[in-house]
């Protein structure tokens, strides 16, 4: 069995190069959001109080233009409504935890930090210190994504803007991450499915659709209907003789 | 000036709340073994809608020119994830391929 430390250590390990990546965007981030003339320290805070890229991006842009708050809170909500998701994928396995790990982790729940902690917790159906690999990979993220933003605030309109490229490199990770688990046509299917459908949302001609992230939940819903019909369809055809 | 921190607060608590629902009612509500089951997709379709809007609508607009570079990284760095299965090997040469066909 798998001891707290092992656990930690692993989703350490496993969530590093993601967060890594993500630090180019919290450098975005910082700048972007002292643009919108945002205090320095109040930009640091947006990256811990509501710690959700998407969001913290979109929000920054609105109070810089003097949105009302509603509609700010509003906007935060349908960008985020996909942690629905990430929260019903984990909820079994957070069934036997006190309040206060249940609170720290979902606080800790972000896109880059579920991928590797529901991939894990799926690897390893029963080893009961796993929450510690959730917490590691969480607390991970969330320093790379603090020290980010607190670089993008300081030192931001230093840095050369020939290094754009840098933004990919989240997603050389994510592929990194990703594709070795498509061990079957169904996961082969829910990983195009997604992507055609998300691509094709995020083509249609309302600026609306993709400032509020559709694209990724409409993606991820399509994804996730052809892994089920897949999977219905190979044992529907292994059953047959 | 109090207003930007109550607007932000708002925001963390909104965002906290969705991720913490369904963890905080488990146990005492369970979705069903076939919405479980639905769900392992959940990881593989959610990062699938990064990597592709992200390689073809880099600027929001789809480009499958062969000048879009994150086109190209992608392909070529999904290909090299499917043959090796190795996250590093992926990382390391995606990463070099990155760097490469973003300064060309």
């Amino acid at each position: 069995m798998r001891s707290s430390r092992n656990e930690l250590w692993a989703g350490i390990r496993t969530e590093l190069p993601i967060a890594l990546s993500t630090i180019p965007f919290g450098i975005i981030f910082g700048v972007l959001a002292l643009q919108a003339g945002i205090p320095p320290l109040v930009a640091q805070a947006m990256s811990s109080v509501v710690f959700a890229g998407s969001a913290q991006f979109i929000g920054a842009g609105m109070i810089g233009d003097g949105d009302p708050m509603l509609i700010i809170w509003l906007t935060t909500l349908i960008i985020n409504i996909r942690h629905l998701l990430y929260s019903a994928t984990l909820a079994p396995y957070a069934e036997k935890l006190s309040l206060g790990w249940k609170v720290v982790l979902s606080y800790l729940l972000t896109d880059e930090a579920f991928v590797p902690t529901a991939l894990h917790y799926q690897e390893e159906p029963a080893a009961p210190k796993r929450h510690w690999y959730w917490f590691g990979a969480g607390i991970t993220l969330w320093t790379c994504w603090q020290l980010g933003t607190l670089a993008g605030i300081l030192i931001g309109d230093q840095l050369p803007p020939s290094l754009a490229w840098l933004d990919f490199a989240l997603i050389v990770t994510f592929i990194g991450m990703i594709v070795p688990v498509l061990r079957d046509r169904p996961m082969v299917g829910a990983f195009v499915a997604a992507g055609l459908a998300a691509v094709l949302t995020n083509a249609l001609p309302f600026p609306i659709v993709s400032q509020y992230k559709l694209p990724i939940l409409v993606g991820a819903i399509a994804g996730i209907a052809a892994g089920v019909f897949l999977e219905a369809m190979l044992e529907a055809r292994q059953s047959t003789p | 000036m109090n207003n930007i921190w109550l607007t932000i607060i708002g925001m963390g608590v909104i965002t906290f709340l969705i991720r913490f629902s369904l963890i905080l009612l488990a146990g005492r509500f369970s979705l069903g073994e076939r919405a479980n089951r639905a769900l392992r997709y959940a990881p593989v379709a959610i990062l699938s809608t990064f990597i592709f809007t992200e390689m073809v609508q880099p600027g929001g607009q789809i480009d499958l020119s062969l000048g879009n570079f994150r086109l190209l990284t992608g392909i070529l760095t999904i290909a090299i994830a499917w043959w090796t299965r190795n996250i590093w090997l992926t990382m390391i040469s995606g990463g070099l391929l990155l760097w490469l066909l973003a300064s060309l």
